[in-house]
């Protein structure tokens, strides 16, 4: 995978033009970006102390002395026709980066891989074109040109769509942690292009296409599963794979191949004249005396500011909550959801394990359905926490509480006290009524009562659905199956 | 008395007149042309086609630079530069699409080999154990601005420079036009 992620700076990597998303056409253009003569790079320290940061928590080693080059091609929204990269020596080599995703057979064990991290570069960005095919033309946005873009480049270790997926994912997290990038593939912050090839085990490798036009993850896992199928067919047939650059395109899902490309492009690298290289320094000692503390990026500094990483957090919730790792995988892998729960433990006395089924499958099944983020919740942490509470004093049963939750959903003026008296959803404690409703059931369903009398336990389970059903779910159901077992036994 | 010696002479009584005085190195060539009917006419004539660099200098003490008076470079021959390289045309061909740069015709053909041959001479040079410098700056410290805005804005002044604009965008034709082949010129 080759990942290009732009850089959550205030101004651009060489100019002092701002960084928006969505601005007048060319109204963030200085003169370089525009590559008028006579304009000369400058470079953000905003930018280098990103790129380091991100080298740093992705392990890898840290260039001291890292260099500039040029990258020559034509093209409408690269105005100098060349782009100024780091080919050479980047700014950070040879990481990994671990990433877990959800598999086994019933998708709930979590399974941890890594993948290395070839170099990790700064290079700029080029403009955006819009283009105009009923009248010929191309429209040349340069908003975009000159943004800071960190582009890291794996190895290929990855086997499947799903991996891939889990890796972007896991990256975007640390970039979101660390604020060096904010990681909206959709708004084009983060981009990944995917390099796919097969071959037989034991071959050498196969010919590699480059898939482009990916914008979410989802998509980026379609994408490489469809080209690991079409490339086996193509070999099957008997046929080669081209070395090709290859478009997704997400209504079909299938990858065509793009026009305009002439072959292998000739980049003419050449070291960047106007940049001496970047020096990045380890202690503060080791910086020269005479400089100045701004102009100077220190190792140390940068690494004791580091936030905490998602895999960090996902450990401190194992730990601290005594949850399984899936469950904290769950958690940190949706936005706020870590916070949501973390806030509900807090204000219940219910213990975090069930907290956890509640939060993990109950609340994150229904923004799901509705395709909501945690932020948009009808239920807020507060409310689910006060549910948690009734069912722990033992108010209300626990189907009860699924329902009140229901209800809590759609209608989230109400607290749960008012549902439960509305609907007269209290708990049934009163034994000899309880007694009155199985043995009403256990009457009325002779054969199977015999069928449990004969060995076979799961037709409980149906006898105690009828019971509920004539509560209306309020009965408690431990002293339901213990009535229903004492009775059919 | 030969050339090189009465041009030493003439600088060392430039240089003994005082201390700030305006000095001016002699160029061995016009030294040579005010002896034009000495018998060294033809040494002189030899010397003629090297020229001393013309240096104006101020300075408060003697000759400190490092400047040679008497050119000390030897052209390079033939034989030892490594063999000349073929410049087949679907080579020309990818150089003028990768810089576009036009060879109409032999004479920019004949041109493009004789720079070749020109820049082949680097290869004389002994690079045994020395780095390769990227530019005379790389020993100085790279700047590092600090993240705040002070550019961008300019869009109506950029438009000016474009004939072509619509609606705040430049417009460019779609896609790279590829160059026409050698057939169709």
């Amino acid at each position: 995978l080759t990942v290009h992620a732009q850089i959550q700076s205030i101004t651009k990597l060489f100019s002092g033009s701002q960084v928006r998303f969505q601005a007048p056409p060319n109204s963030l253009v200085s003169f370089f970006d525009a590559s008028l003569p006579g304009t000369l790079p400058v470079l953000n320290r905003r930018c280098v102390e990103a790129a380091v940061m991100t080298g740093l928590a992705l392990d890898c080693v840290i260039n001291r002395k890292s260099l500039f080059d040029r990258k020559h091609y034509f093209y409408a929204d690269l105005p100098a026709g060349y782009q100024i990269t780091q080919q050479r020596r980047p700014i950070a080599v040879d990481g990994t980066l671990t990433y877990s995703h959800l598999g086994g057979t019933r998708r709930n064990t979590l399974i941890t891989k890594s993948v290395r991290i070839k170099q990790i570069q700064l290079e700029q960005d080029s403009g955006k074109s819009l283009h105009d095919d009923r009248r010929g033309q191309t429209l040349i946005d340069l908003n975009r040109a000159g943004v800071g873009l960190m582009e890291l480049v794996m190895e290929p270790d990855m086997s499947c769509g799903e991996e891939a997926a889990a890796a972007v994912r896991e990256l975007q997290l640390i970039l979101q942690a660390l604020g060096t990038c904010q990681g909206h593939m959709d708004e084009g912050q983060l981009r990944v292009d995917a390099n796919v090839s097969v071959h037989r085990p034991g071959d050498p490798w196969g010919v590699r296409t480059e898939v482009k036009n990916i914008n979410s993850g989802r998509n980026l896992a379609r994408a490489i599963d469809y080209e690991i199928q079409r490339q086996v067919g193509v070999l099957k047939n008997g046929g080669t794979v081209q070395n090709e650059t290859r478009s997704f395109d997400r209504k079909s899902g299938h990858t065509l191949p793009m026009r305009d490309k002439e072959g292998l492009q000739d980049y003419r690298f050449m070291p960047e004249p106007n940049l001496p290289p970047l020096i990045v320094y380890d202690r503060p000692s080791t910086a020269p005396p005479c400089v100045h503390p701004s102009q100077v990026v220190v190792l140390e500094e940068v690494r004791a500011g580091l936030p905490e990483l998602p895999r960090a957090r996902r450990t401190r919730l194992v730990e601290s909550y005594d949850i399984l790792p899936e469950h904290s995988f769950t958690l940190v892998n949706e936005d706020g959801l870590t916070d949501y729960f973390e806030a509900v433990v807090k204000e219940t006395k219910a213990g975090p394990r069930k907290v956890i089924g509640w939060v993990n499958q109950v609340l994150l099944g229904l923004l799901h359905h509705h395709s909501l983020s945690v932020s948009q919740s009808p239920v807020t942490p507060q409310m689910l926490a006060q549910l948690l509470n009734l069912q722990e004093n033992g108010q209300i049963s626990s189907s009860v509480a699924k329902q009140v939750f229901q209800e809590l959903w759609r209608a989230p003026g109400k607290t749960a006290q008012q549902i439960i008296q509305e609907q007269d959803l209290g708990i049934v404690s009163n034994t000899t009524e309880i007694h009155r409703i199985c043995q009403k059931v256990v009457d009325s369903h002779p054969d199977q009562v015999q069928a449990i009398r004969g060995g076979n336990k799961k037709v409980l389970n149906k006898l105690m659905g009828l019971v509920q059903k004539e509560t209306k779910g309020r009965a408690d159901p431990v002293l339901v199956r213990s009535i229903l077992e004492e009775k059919t036994s | 008395m030969s050339v090189v010696n009465y041009t030493r002479t003439l600088q060392k009584v430039i240089l003994n007149i005082g201390p700030r005085c305006y000095h001016r190195w002699v160029t061995t060539a016009s030294v040579a042309l005010r002896i034009r009917d000495s018998k060294q006419n033809f040494r002189c004539r030899l010397w003629c086609g090297l020229l001393t660099p013309v240096h104006y200098q101020y300075s408060t003490e003697g000759n400190t630079s490092k400047v040679p008076s008497v050119a000390t470079w030897e052209p390079v021959l033939e034989n030892q530069l490594p063999p000349a390289k073929q410049v087949p045309a679907d080579l020309v061909d990818k150089l003028e699409r990768l810089a576009l740069v036009d060879f109409p015709n032999q004479e920019g053909l004949v041109c493009l080999k004789k720079a070749i041959r020109f820049a082949d001479q680097l290869h004389v040079v002994d690079t045994e154990g020395v780095d390769p410098m990227d530019s005379v700056l790389e020993n100085r410290a790279l700047y590092l601005r600090e993240d705040a805005v002070a550019e961008g804005d300019c869009a109506d002044r950029l438009l000016q420079l474009s004939k072509d604009t619509v609606e705040e965008y430049f417009v460019a034709p779609p896609g790279n036009i590829p160059l026409p082949g050698r057939e169709e010129c």
